[in-house]
């Protein structure tokens, strides 16, 4: 591979998942992101999920944009091929990479500033087009790679690290998500690893595509006091509604019904999510009213965290254009050539 | 005054655009093409739906030339609005013909101009019941006039109409009726035919009358493109049509019913060509489709395909520019652009297309050197090739044709090797290997736009980074070899102009042949001529150059862009390439070469 990748060193205590693989092989090259980021924390979460739902590595595909977050498709899953394309365009990249082969599975990491400024247009014509990946927002308020400037997420009123407030009101990916018609929203938070790898689970086994809006705190430039995506203020001010357990279609049979779960949803493998109750007026699979309560309590300076709305019947994009099963990269050119023939049937027309 | 003119003349139909013209005109044109008579077909459109003025220019050829003479023969004035400026267009010795419900004898202010008028709306407004017929049926009734002026073949007129409306008949007895009342006005009140005649011809056999857009789209089909992402820009949506209708013909699964083609219509151009490196990068081949306006937007993604060694097939249907231009009109004024499109030193391979034959067949090319040399390949076709009607030879197809995927690593040879690095030259031709995602984890590898060295690793090292864009810089030195050769046209049967020479690209192509041989016949010289089909430039490209003193180098734009490209890229002094430069956004006339030619060799033994 053509990166530096950690020394392998093989531990024979490691636990294996399904294919035989631990959770080394899920490693990426060595982090060069500063210490204590939270992009790194979802890495881990990333790893871990892929890692437990044993898919292969070299079956996923990584796309990103440019900045700090973007940058982080290096340092997991060392053995999938990854594409660090340029700042806000990721999005069409992933979109061609799936109309190419739409049997791979596809991680694109984004950041706030990547997403919500330069590519917003992108962003909402992927949710548009329902592309089948999972898309992660790395949200910590700032472009922490050009060195702290104010995203379209900073909320208004938050400070930069010198005392400036920011004048201008936030645009919130989930609620924007939503209303695009997204068919999966969740919103973790970086230091959250529990609740973050079941969801990460959850949007890789969802058929279109999957929003994850993870506040991420930048250590450098954002996580000052009157920062609003610093880690003590996203802490102090997490409003969790639901919770999802995902479990994968083998191990339904061995699971404990949990009394726990009110609501299950069965994805396209099989798989479920299984919801579990944290406020009790919060239901993910309502629209209208997962973006009132999200509206409601954001207005109160909640940061509300979950997978806030999940609907696994709307078709993604190949069965919208109705392309092959196969993926376009593999179809033989017999395929694809019409022949002499069919060119001197056309051409009669043409007369 | 009048002198006859046997298939040999142009007539200009001169419209309002929205009116139902379009159809009527194509059918005349279609006609003369069936009577076995070289003919071609050219579409100066406004941008715009309705209501502004539109012509159709077509020419009859004996000797089979392509290219607008510069001069029209019989105006067909249908537009009140433009009637003045249509007349004055005609040539000495023509004929307009109107519509003379509305008499214009007030206007009729030339004397070597034959008017012919043809009370076409009071025809039509009596034989016709709805609104829409009327309108509709003028057009049909002057092209029935025409048969007789012309001396069309009647049976081919309406065995063309009976093809067009085989599942409407009642539309083609219309139409017919229509036909047979301009017919018979113009036998009873004019001497028919004209010395503007036609007479049936040989020459069509084995030709086909269409459009590059067209062709361009089969191309693409042939060629095996499975993915395509665009956003709408005159004059390239026709192009992506194309290749969408022939895939929804020729792309179905026999057996599922299913796609084997994803068309994806995209929200600007700079999702579009992201989408087209993401199928490429992903195994497929992939391309889009614009203009000028397209491609500056697309320009930052083809600085990462072109550092990161993506392939691409990128067709630049060239307008009227700059901005929004005149974008129904024709230039080749992308030259630049495109040569160097991106930040930094970058460089594309293009390719020029000069007719509908080359756009087919210069799909398949493209899309083999941008998988052969992993970067994006930018045809430079123009809206005169893709929107005009063109006869060309019938398209031949190769079926043993396989697709050159370039130097890709299965999942075997991924196996059986000890580590792979993307962008080591392994074969000493600057052309790296690569591998697709999906086959193998010991072929992956990170896409990076930002510095990398030979391994493939993230570099800020300075010899790391020059030595990756130096070996670039050599990939353009393979790219030179695999690019289609120039062509040089040398006429050895009278003697040869020593001193000066032709060199043009794409679409001018036609006008400058026609040209070099009214010069040949006229004893104005005998002019040695190259057409460069390719960039970066083919080695004989730079024989060519330095076997004379002077070479004319005639492009439709106003900065002589192919001039700067050679002045530049082949460090010949620019005092020997002599710019012949049309940029009026029309397709250049043999006219405007015979006189430029002629002026500049003047100028050249004067001084
Ligand atoms: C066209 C373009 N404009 C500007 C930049 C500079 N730039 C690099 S990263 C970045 C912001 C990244 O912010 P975000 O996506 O939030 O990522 P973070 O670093 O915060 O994770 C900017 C503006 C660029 N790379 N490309
Ligand atoms: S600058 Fe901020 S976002 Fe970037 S690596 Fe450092 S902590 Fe993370
Ligand atoms: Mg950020």
């Amino acid at each position: 591979m053509s990166f530096l990748k950690k020394p392998k060193i093989s531990h024979p205590g490691l636990p294996t998942n399904e294919i035989g693989l631990t959770i080394r092989d899920y490693e990426g090259a060595m982090s060069t992101l500063c210490a204590g980021c939270g992009h790194d924390s979802i890495s881990s979460a990333i790893m871990q999920a892929y890692y437990e739902l044993s898919i292969e590595p070299h079956r996923v595909a990584k796309v990103s944009g440019i900045g700090c977050s973007s940058k982080t498709p290096t340092y997991f899953l060392g053995g999938a091929h990854g594409f660090n394309s340029v700042h806000g365009r990721m999005p069409s990249i992933a979109t061609g990479a799936n109309a190419a082969n739409r049997e791979l599975n596809y991680i694109g990491v984004s950041g706030d500033g990547d997403s919500l400024s330069i590519g917003l247009g992108q962003f909402g014509h992927a949710i548009r087009r329902n592309i089948n990946m999972m898309y992660l927002i790395e949200n910590n308020g700032v472009y922490g790679l050009t060195k702290g400037q104010f995203s379209a997420s900073a909320d208004r009123g938050s400070t930069a690290k010198k005392g400036d407030a920011n004048p201008y009101s936030p645009i919130d990916p989930v609620l924007l998500a939503i209303s695009l018609g997204c068919t999966f929203v969740g919103r973790g938070f970086s230091g959250d690893k529990e609740h973050l790898v079941p969801m990460i689970k959850s949007a890789i086994k969802h058929e279109g595509f999957a929003l994850l809006d993870i506040i991420s705190p930048c250590v450098t430039f954002n996580d000052h006091e009157g920062s609003t995506k610093s880690y003590a203020h996203t802490r102090a001010n997490l409003r969790e509604t639901v919770y999802a357990d995902f479990t994968a279609q083998h191990e339904e049979i061995v699971a404990q019904v949990d009394p726990g779960e009110f609501k299950k949803i069965t994805m396209h493998d099989g798989s479920r999510v299984g919801f579990k109750r944290v406020d009790e007026s919060y239901d993910p699979t309502d629209r209208i009213s997962a973006i009132t309560y999200i509206e409601e309590h954001r207005s109160k300076g909640e940061v509300v965290t979950g997978l806030l709305y999940l609907e696994e019947s709307a078709s993604e994009m190949h069965s919208v254009l109705g392309s092959n099963k196969q993926a376009m990269a593999t179809l033989p050119y017999s395929k694809l050539n019409p022949g002499a023939e069919t060119l001197t049937r056309i051409q009669a027309r043409w007369r | 005054m009048t002198t006859s003119k046997l298939n040999d003349f142009v007539i200009k139909l001169a419209n309002v655009n929205g009116t139902g013209s379009a159809s009527a005109n194509g059918m005349l044109m279609k006609s003369i093409f069936r009577m076995g008579i070289p003919v071609t077909g050219k579409n100066f459109f406004p941008s715009n739906i309705q209501g502004l003025p539109t012509w159709y220019e077509i020419r009859i050829s004996k000797d089979g030339y392509l290219c607008r003479s510069g001069k029209v023969d019989l105006m067909i004035a249908m537009n009140a609005e433009t009637y003045k400026a249509d007349l004055a267009e005609v040539d000495p010795g023509g004929y307009l013909m109107y519509d003379s419900t509305w008499p214009r004898n007030d206007i009729l202010d030339r004397n070597d101009v034959t008017v012919l008028g043809i009370p076409l709306s009071a025809m039509c407004n009596e034989a016709f019941e709805s609104a829409r017929a009327k309108v509709l049926m003028k057009n049909v009734a002057y092209v029935g006039a025409l048969v007789a002026l012309l001396d069309i073949d009647m049976d081919v007129i309406e065995n063309l109409l009976k093809e067009t409306f085989s599942t409407k008949p009642h539309l083609a007895d219309a139409n017919i009726q229509a036909i047979k009342m301009g017919f018979d006005y113009a036998t009873e009140n004019f001497d028919c035919p004209l010395p503007l005649k036609l007479s049936p011809m040989e020459a069509t056999k084995g030709h086909v009358i269409v459009d590059g857009n067209t062709t361009a789209g089969l191309g693409a089909v042939y060629a095996g493109a499975t993915v395509t992402s665009w956003y709408p820009i005159t004059p390239s949506t026709s192009l992506i049509d194309a290749f969408s209708l022939f895939c929804q013909q020729l792309r179905k699964d026999p057996e599922t019913g299913e796609n084997n083609y994803c068309v994806i219509q995209a929200e600007d151009e700079l999702s579009a060509i992201g989408m087209v490196l993401g199928a490429n990068w992903n195994g497929a081949r992939a391309f889009t489709a614009t203009s000028g306006p397209g491609v500056s937007l697309m320009s930052e993604f083809l600085g990462l395909a072109y550092y990161a060694e993506i392939p691409a097939v990128l067709y630049d249907v060239q307008r009227v520019s700059p901005s929004t231009g005149m974008p129904t009109r024709t230039q080749q004024c992308d030259i630049v652009s495109a040569a160097y499109a991106s930040h930094g030193d970058t460089k594309q391979v293009l390719l020029f297309p000069s007719d509908p034959s080359d756009c087919f067949h210069m799909s398949k090319i493209a899309f083999d050197l941008a998988e052969r040399l992993q970067t994006p390949v930018i045809v430079l076709t123009d809206l005169d090739i893709g929107m005009n009607d063109w006869m060309i030879p019938e398209i031949e197809w190769d079926d043993s044709y396989l697709p050159d995927r370039g130097k890709v690593y299965d999942a075997k040879q991924l196996k059986d090797m000890d580590a792979f690095y993307r962008y080591l030259d392994v074969d000493g031709d600057a052309i790296p290997w690569r591998t697709l995602p999906g086959v193998d984890s010991k072929g992956a590898y990170f896409v990076r736009g930002s510095g990398h060295n030979k391994f493939g690793g993230y570099t800020e090292k300075s010899d790391e980074y020059t030595d990756v864009v130096d070996r670039l810089r050599r990939k353009f030195d393979t790219a030179a070899t695999l690019v289609p050769a120039p062509i040089i046209n040398i006429d050895d049967a009278m003697p040869r102009e020593k001193n000066y020479a032709l060199l043009s690209i794409g679409s001018c192509d036609g006008a400058i042949r026609e040209a070099r041989e009214k010069m040949q016949l006229d004893g104005q010289g005998n002019l040695d001529y190259m057409r460069i089909q390719g960039f970066p430039f083919h080695k004989d490209v730079a024989v060519f150059i330095d076997q004379y003193e002077q070479v004319f180098v005639i492009e439709q734009n106003r900065d002589a862009q192919l001039r700067q490209l050679l002045t530049v890229e082949l460090d010949i002094d620019p005092k020997r390439l002599i710019p012949l430069l049309s940029y009026d956004g029309m397709p250049v006339s043999s006219n405007f070469i015979v006189e430029g030619v002629t002026a500049l060799i003047k100028q050249g033994h004067a001084a």
